[in-house]
């Protein structure tokens, strides 16, 4: 098998074995779709009446980051529970595949998320346009690739959990920035460009640093 | 040997660099036409927030060369820049703060970008403190340190990027800043000014350097008696 | 096929290997000793490439895919079956009918009859079982195991015993142990840090 096909074939076990998990002990994504929903019944407590469309729309995109958060803070649990890492860095895969194993299952989670948060918001507060989704979808890949990262380093820490939102929030700006003007400006293709940018830019620094990240 | 040597001499000169940029700045360069005497503020505030850029560049450089080639010297220098790099970043954000005060009358403007951007920098690199803290000291924690510091870099840019975008549609910028016109005399003024905070930066970095690398020796001493 | 020269292992201030040096040649089995707290497994995670000694020279032949390590966790996905986990396992290490040698280790190891129970379900010594196959099951050529007769009970430990008499001589062994009896006749080196 050539390097590349060995490379996929790693990551879509890794992402598999992911899912398979997931389905299996099915605490982290019932929570995230709960949490989703719940910020939004919240968020309309919260805002007084005669608030734009827009600001709603600004507030979804706070829905979506906490919800990523809440799921990329269990993203490395079950690794740390059997000391499955070291395992895996043992393997003679590359370490940049566990990353992309785990980038790509910990996306699915906030996909599905996403489908039950979209409707929601367009059900409850205001219709949502393609390129907004279009916009969700880019900023949720930089979310992933960048979180994942930040969560494996986060489980090196003392701090655990409550670490991770403070490395991840400042890096999340600008996909808030992307993901609300994509929404609300006319101009959404600039924003879409701009979302794509900070994909590749960190997807590719994520994807050649994860090494150092688990090795010493 | 020669660098331990050179450095109360570098120290010296550098005060007596800022002693003339301070009097360069607020005495003899001529006072500008719009915005009067907070203009001045201005001599110290970009310099400032240059050297802050320069700093976290830096230590992203030392970040790099230390998953390349390694060496736990490279560990302490590239957080030796980062940390006089979010010092000099609080000053920009206070200087930034301040001049604000004295041209428009309020503290915090998010229709300046470049005090925006410098925010969600110091947040991003104040997180760097904490996750390095709360790792176990080892070669685990300089990796960690040293990704996050180029994930630092990378930021820069971006967000530089994105807060542009926000102003230009979410909050449309309510003041435009132009930079000011600078006569010669102000240009030379301000190029002093910069020379000497950048100096100021490189003389706290190598003092610090040497306390830190002085911490490291005698904890290495301690041991090796005990 | 392992050289190591004035190993030390600093963690910040705390030493937890100081100025150890072995060899090993291919083929060997070394068994190293010590009380708790001598530095064993460190050494042994060092020699698996997990860490990185602060001193000295290490030399290992051989590359990640040579190597079995089994250390003090187990290694596994809880939530996964002992069938999953080495079916995991397997595919990264490029392990040829990996099934069929699957199978062959859980049966030789006593596991078979719950290859398809979550490792959750198992006791301690069943994970610590299922933990030596994964060590084992891309027959490696060299075999690094720290305290591997931990929680085994007597089947278990009997199981072990017959499989490093089959492989000594056949495979480079490491391994570290508080009951050095039990495995003295096969070594040829022994370490003893202290």
């Amino acid at each position: 098998m050539s390097a590349l096909a060995l490379y996929t074939a790693d990551v879509v076990a890794l992402a598999r074995k992911d899912l398979k998990l997931e389905l299996r002990a099915r605490d982290t994504l019932p929570a995230m779709l709960l949490f989703v929903l719940s910020t939004l019944v919240v968020f309309h407590f919260a805002l007084p009446a005669g608030t734009g469309d827009d600001a709603a729309f600004g507030l979804l995109w706070i829905a979506i980051v906490f919800t990523a958060l809440l799921g990329l803070a269990r993203a490395w649990a079950p690794e740390r529970e059997g000391g499955a890492l070291d395992g895996l860095v043992l393997a003679p895969c590359d370490r940049s595949a566990i990353w992309l194993g785990k980038t790509l299952a910990t996306l699915a989670f906030l996909g599905a998320a996403e489908l039950v948060a979209l409707p929601a918001f367009a059900l409850f507060f205001a219709p949502i346009d393609l390129v907004a989704v279009a916009g969700v979808v880019l900023a949720s890949i930089g979310i992933c690739a960048v979180g994942s990262l930040l969560a494996a380093m986060a489980a090196a820490s003392r701090g655990r959990e409550v670490i991770l939102p403070l490395l991840f929030l400042p890096l999340a700006i600008p996909l808030v920035v992307g993901g609300v003007g994509a929404g609300i400006s006319p101009e959404g293709a600039t924003y879409l460009s701009f979302l794509a940018l900070y994909d590749l830019v960190f997807a590719i620094l994520a994807w050649a640093t994860f090494e150092y990240v688990v090795t010493e | 040997m020669s660098s331990r040597n050179n450095l109360p001499l570098l120290a010296f000169s550098t005060a007596g660099l800022l002693g003339a940029a301070v009097v360069l700045a607020l005495l003899v360069a001529p006072e500008d036409a719009d915005q009067g005497v907070s203009q001045r503020i201005f001599y110290f505030h970009v310099p400032i927030a240059l050297t802050a850029y320069l700093c976290f560049g830096l230590g992203a450089w030392k970040a790099l060369r230390l998953l390349w080639v390694g060496g736990e010297r490279r560990d302490l220098e590239s957080y030796t820049w980062i940390h006089q790099g979010t010092i000099f970043g609080a000053l920009t954000l206070i200087t930034g703060s301040i001049w604000a005060k004295a041209s428009w009358g309020v503290w915090w403007s998010w229709g300046s970008n470049q005090l925006v951007l410098f925010l969600v920098l110091f947040l991003f690199y104040c997180a760097y403190f904490m996750l390095r803290f709360s790792i176990e000291e080892g070669a685990r924690r300089e990796r960690i340190c040293a990704v996050y510091a180029l994930f630092g870099v990378a930021l820069i840019p971006v967000s530089f990027f994105a807060i542009r975008l926000a102003s230009d549609f979410i909050h449309p910028t309510v003041f435009t800043r132009e930079g000011p016109q600078m006569t010669g005399t102000m240009f030379g003024a301000f190029l002093v000014c910069w020379a000497a905070i950048t100096l100021l930066a490189y003389v706290m970095y190598r003092i610090e350097l040497v306390g830190k690398r002085t911490d490291a020796n005698l904890r290495e001493l301690r041991e090796v008696l005990s | 096929m392992i050289a190591g020269e004035g190993l030390e292992k600093r963690y910040g201030r705390k030493r937890a290997l100081r100025g150890v040096s072995f060899d090993l040649p291919r083929r060997g089995f070394l068994l190293v000793t010590g009380p708790n707290g001598s530095g064993k497994t460190t050494l042994l995670r060092l020699v698996a490439g997990l860490a990185a000694p602060t001193k000295g020279t290490l030399t290992v032949e051989g590359e990640r895919g040579d190597l079995g390590y089994l250390g003090h966790e187990s290694l596994l996905y809880r939530e996964l079956t002992a069938l999953e986990n080495l079916d995991l396992y397997g595919r990264l290490y490029r392990v040829p009918e990996r099934r069929e040698r699957s199978g062959m280790l859980l049966e030789r190891f006593g596991l078979w009859e719950v290859r398809a129970d979550r490792v959750s379900t198992f006791s301690r010594g069943m994970t610590q079982r299922l933990a030596l196959c994964r060590a084992l099951l891309h027959d490696p050529a060299l075999l690094v195991l720290d305290e591997p007769y931990t929680a085994l009970d007597d089947d278990g430990a009997a199981l072990l015993d017959s499989e490093l008499a089959a492989l000594t001589g056949e495979r480079t062994i490491l391994l570290s142990t508080h009951d050095p009896a039990r495995v003295a006749l096969l070594a040829t080196h022994r370490l003893v840090l202290t």
